[in-house]
C-alpha cells in the first residue's frame, strides 16, 4: 500500500512460487493516472515487440486492445457521468451554465489468469499450464500456434503473433511475469506502477482489500464502484480482478464470462447423435434400396 | 485497433502544410466517437478475439466431412457386398485422410511443431479430441485401402487372402468409427468456443457438418459414377436434413446475439450454402438431374463451411454480439 515504502507487497521480495501461494493482481482505476508505465515495463521486460505505431483517435489510446504482442493495456475512458463528488460544472464553450458532467477513467487491462481458463482447457499441446502461483502460462517452446486458445478466451486476451514480429507463430499473453515470480520479484508492471494503482500480492489479501476499496470509495460519493471478478459464472473467478466505475461494457470486459467447455456436453451429444443418426441410415439405405 | 487511416493521412497532410506554410488553418481531423465514445463497448473493440484461422481450415472441414462419411459408406458397401462402391469410397477417404493434416498443418502458426497435437490427451480440448480422431482415422483407413487393393487384385490366395479379406473389413469398420467422428466433430470444435454466433448453435453445427458430409460423399461418389439407388436415397437424406436445418436457423434467432448468421456476407454465404445443400438438392434430384443436384450438394457445403468461419469472424469482432449473448 502506498506508505508502506519497500515493505508494500509491491515492493517486497517473497516466496510465492516456492510457498504455492495463490497470487492476484487487483487494478484499482479510482488511483490510476495513465502513464502507462506499466505497459512499458511490461514490453521492456519480456521483450515484447512493437506492434506498429498507429494513431486510433480514441482518446490518448493508441494501443487498442490487449493481444500478442500487448499483455498490459491501458484503457482510456472519457464518460459524461459525475466521477465520485466532483463539483459538476460546464466544461464547454458557449452556454456557461447547466450541468455538463464528465470524467476520464484509466484502467490498466491484463489477462485475467482465470480460476477456469479457456486457453488452457483448450490447448491440445499443452502448452498451455497452470503454475504454482494459480497462474495461466503459456510455454512458448511447444505451442504449435494453432490458434484454438484465441477462440476459448471468454476475455479476448490470448492472440497468435503474426508475422514479421520475432517468435511469430505462437500464441502470447502476460506471463504474470512468472521468471521474475520464480526468483522472489513483484511482475514488473506492479512493480512500476506509481500509485500503486496495480497491486500483486496474496489473492485472499487483494479480495479483502477489493472489498474494502469500493466500500471507501462509495463512501466518497463514487455510487457506481464496483469490483469485477466473475466469481459467480462458470469462469469461477479471476487471479486479476479489477474495481471499475460504472458498468463492465464500458471497458469492454463480457458481464458474464463463461468458459466454453461449459458447452461440450451438448455439442458432443449432437456430434454422437449424428454419428450414430448418420450410420443407422447409411445401413438402411443400403438394406432397402439395393 | 482501430486503423482510421483517412484521419492518419488527414494528419500527414497537416503536418506537411505546418512544415510548408508555418501555419494551418484549414479544418483538422474528425476523431470518430470523441470525446465521448458513442461506439459499444470500449470504443467499438472486440471484446472475445476473431478466429485467426484462414482458408485451409474452411476446406479442412469440407474434405474431412467427405473423408469420414465415405468410410461410412463403405461400410455399408461392405456389408452389402458392392465391391466397387468399397474401392471408390476408401480411395476418397484416404486421400482425405491425407489432405486433411496437410491444410491442419499449413494452417498451424509453427507448422514445424505439428507433432505437438499428439503430445497429450485432453478431453476438454475438442481440438486435442480432434487430432486424435485424424489419427486413428488415418491409421485405420491407409490399411483398410490397402488390404482392399489386395484383396481386389488377388494378389494372395488361399489362408493369407482369406485373412486379408478380413482385415479389410475390420479396418473399414475402425475407419467407419472415426470417420463418423472426425466428420461432426468440427461442429464441436467451433461450437464450444467464446465465439457468440458459434456457441449458440452449438447443437446444430455437428448436426450440420456430419449430414452435409454424408451427402457430399454419396454425391461425390455418384458423380464419379455410381449412380446407385442407396446413394441416390442418401441424397435425398442429406438434403432433407439440411432442409430442416435452414428452417431451424431461421426461426432459432438470437437477436444481435448471432447476427453474423443473418447480416453481413457471412450471412449470404450461410444463406447460399443452405440452399444450394437443401431444397435445390432435392427438387434437382426430385426432376431426375442426379449429377446437378450432387454438384449443388457439392458446392453448398463446402460454401457454408466457409460461411461458417466467416460468421465467427464477423461474430468474434461484434463487442454488441458478446454482451446480448451474455444477457441471454
Amino acid at each position: 500500500m502506498i506508505g508502506e515504502g519497500i515493505q508494500s507487497s509491491n515492493q517486497r521480495r517473497h516466496s510465492f512460487v516456492k510457498d504455492h501461494v495463490e497470487v492476484g493482481f487487483f487494478t484499482d482505476p479510482s488511483v490510476c493516472i495513465g502513464c502507462k508505465a506499466c505497459e512499458v515495463a511490461c514490453k521492456e521486460w519480456n521483450h515484447v515487440p512493437d506492434d506498429g505505431f498507429t494513431w486510433s483517435g480514441n482518446s490518448y489510446d493508441n494501443t487498442g486492445h490487449l493481444g500478442a504482442s500487448t499483455w498490459r493495456h491501458v484503457m482510456f475512458l472519457e464518460q459524461d457521468r459525475q466521477k465520485g463528488n466532483q463539483i459538476v460544472g460546464s466544461h464547454s464553450l458557449g452556454d456557461g451554465d447547466g450541468e455538463d458532467p464528465f470524467r476520464w477513467v484509466f484502467l490498466s487491462d491484463v489477462c485475467k489468469h482465470c480460476e477456469e481458463a479457456g486457453c488452457l482447457e483448450s490447448c491440445p499441446t499443452g502448452a498451455i499450464v497452470r503454475t504454482e502461483v494459480g497462474s495461466v502460462l503459456v510455454q512458448n517452446d511447444v505451442c504449435n500456434g494453432c490458434g484454438y486458445c484465441v477462440v476459448s478466451c471468454p476475455f479476448g486476451v490470448i492472440d497468435r503473433r503474426p508475422e514479421p514480429l520475432p517468435d511469430a507463430g505462437g500464441a502470447f499473453k502476460c506471463t504474470f511475469c512468472y521468471d521474475r515470480q520464480k526468483s522472489g520479484l513483484v511482475p514488473a508492471c506492479a512493480k512500476v506502477c506509481p500509485t500503486e494503482s496495480i497491486v500483486f500480492g496474496r489473492l485472499d489479501d487483494l479480495r479483502a482489500r477489493g472489498v474494502e476499496r469500493v466500500e471507501q470509495l462509495r463512501q466518497s460519493g463514487y455510487h457506481d464502484a464496483q469490483l469485477y471478478d466473475p466469481t459467480e459464472t462458470s469462469v469461477r473467478g479471476i487471479h486479476a480482478f479489477f474495481l471499475i466505475l460504472g458498468e463492465p461494457e464500458a471497458y469492454g470486459l463480457p458481464p458474464k464470462p463463461q468458459v466454453p467447455t461449459i458447452y461440450l456436453k451438448s455439442a458432443w451429444t449432437a456430434a454422437f447423435a449424428t454419428a450414430i443418426g448418420s450410420f443407422i441410415a447409411t445401413l438402411l439405405a443400403f438394406a432397402l434400396f439395393s | 485497433m482501430t486503423n482510421d487511416r483517412p484521419s492518419e493521412k488527414r494528419l500527414e497532410q497537416l503536418r506537411e502544410q505546418a512544415w510548408k506554410d508555418g501555419v494551418v488553418t484549414d479544418r483538422g481531423v474528425d476523431v470518430a466517437g470523441g470525446p465521448i465514445p458513442r461506439k459499444p463497448g470500449y470504443y467499438g473493440e472486440p471484446v472475445v478475439r476473431p478466429p485467426v484461422w484462414t482458408w485451409e481450415i474452411g476446406l479442412y472441414f469440407f474434405i474431412g466431412g467427405i473423408g469420414g462419411m465415405s468410410a461410412v459408406i463403405a461400410s455399408a458397401a461392405t456389408l452389402f457386398h458392392h465391391i466397387d462402391l468399397i474401392r471408390a469410397a476408401m480411395w476418397l477417404a484416404a486421400i482425405a485422410t491425407i489432405l486433411s493434416p496437410v491444410l491442419l498443418i499449413m494452417d498451424l502458426g509453427r507448422p514445424r511443431l505439428f507433432l505437438n497435437m499428439l503430445r497429450v490427451f485432453k478431453h476438454q480440448s475438442a481440438m486435442s479430441m480432434g487430432a486424435w480422431i485424424l489419427s486413428g482415422f488415418g491409421a485405420c483407413t491407409v490399411p483398410a485401402l490397402i488390404a482392399v487393393e489386395l484383396h481386389f487384385h488377388h494378389v494372395f490366395s488361399g489362408a493369407l487372402g482369406q485373412l486379408i479379406r478380413i482385415a479389410a473389413a475390420i479396418f473399414i469398420f475402425g475407419s467407419a468409427f472415426f470417420g463418423t467422428l472426425l466428420a461432426t466433430y468440427t461442429g464441436v470444435l467451433i461450437g464450444a468456443t467464446a465465439i457468440p454466433a458459434w456457441f449458440l448453435h452449438r447443437i446444430l453445427l455437428p448436426i450440420h457438418f456430419g449430414t452435409a458430409g454424408l451427402g457430399s460423399a454419396a454425391a461425390w461418389l455418384e458423380l464419379i459414377g455410381h449412380r446407385i439407388p442407396a446413394l441416390n436415397v442418401l441424397g435425398y437424406y442429406a438434403a432433407g436434413v439440411e432442409t430442416a436445418l435452414l428452417i431451424w436457423l431461421s426461426l432459432d434467432k438470437h437477436g444481435a446475439a448471432d447476427r453474423a448468421i443473418h447480416e453481413h456476407g457471412s450471412g449470404w454465404l450461410i444463406r447460399i450454402g443452405e440452399i444450394l445443400n437443401g431444397p435445390l438438392a432435392i427438387i434437382l434430384r426430385l426432376l431426375g438431374l442426379v449429377p446437378f443436384a450432387a454438384i449443388s450438394f457439392l458446392i453448398g457445403s463446402m460454401v457454408s463451411r466457409f460461411g461458417w468461419i466467416a460468421v465467427g469472424r464477423v461474430s468474434g469482432a461484434d463487442p454488441e454480439a458478446v454482451f446480448a449473448a451474455e444477457r441471454l
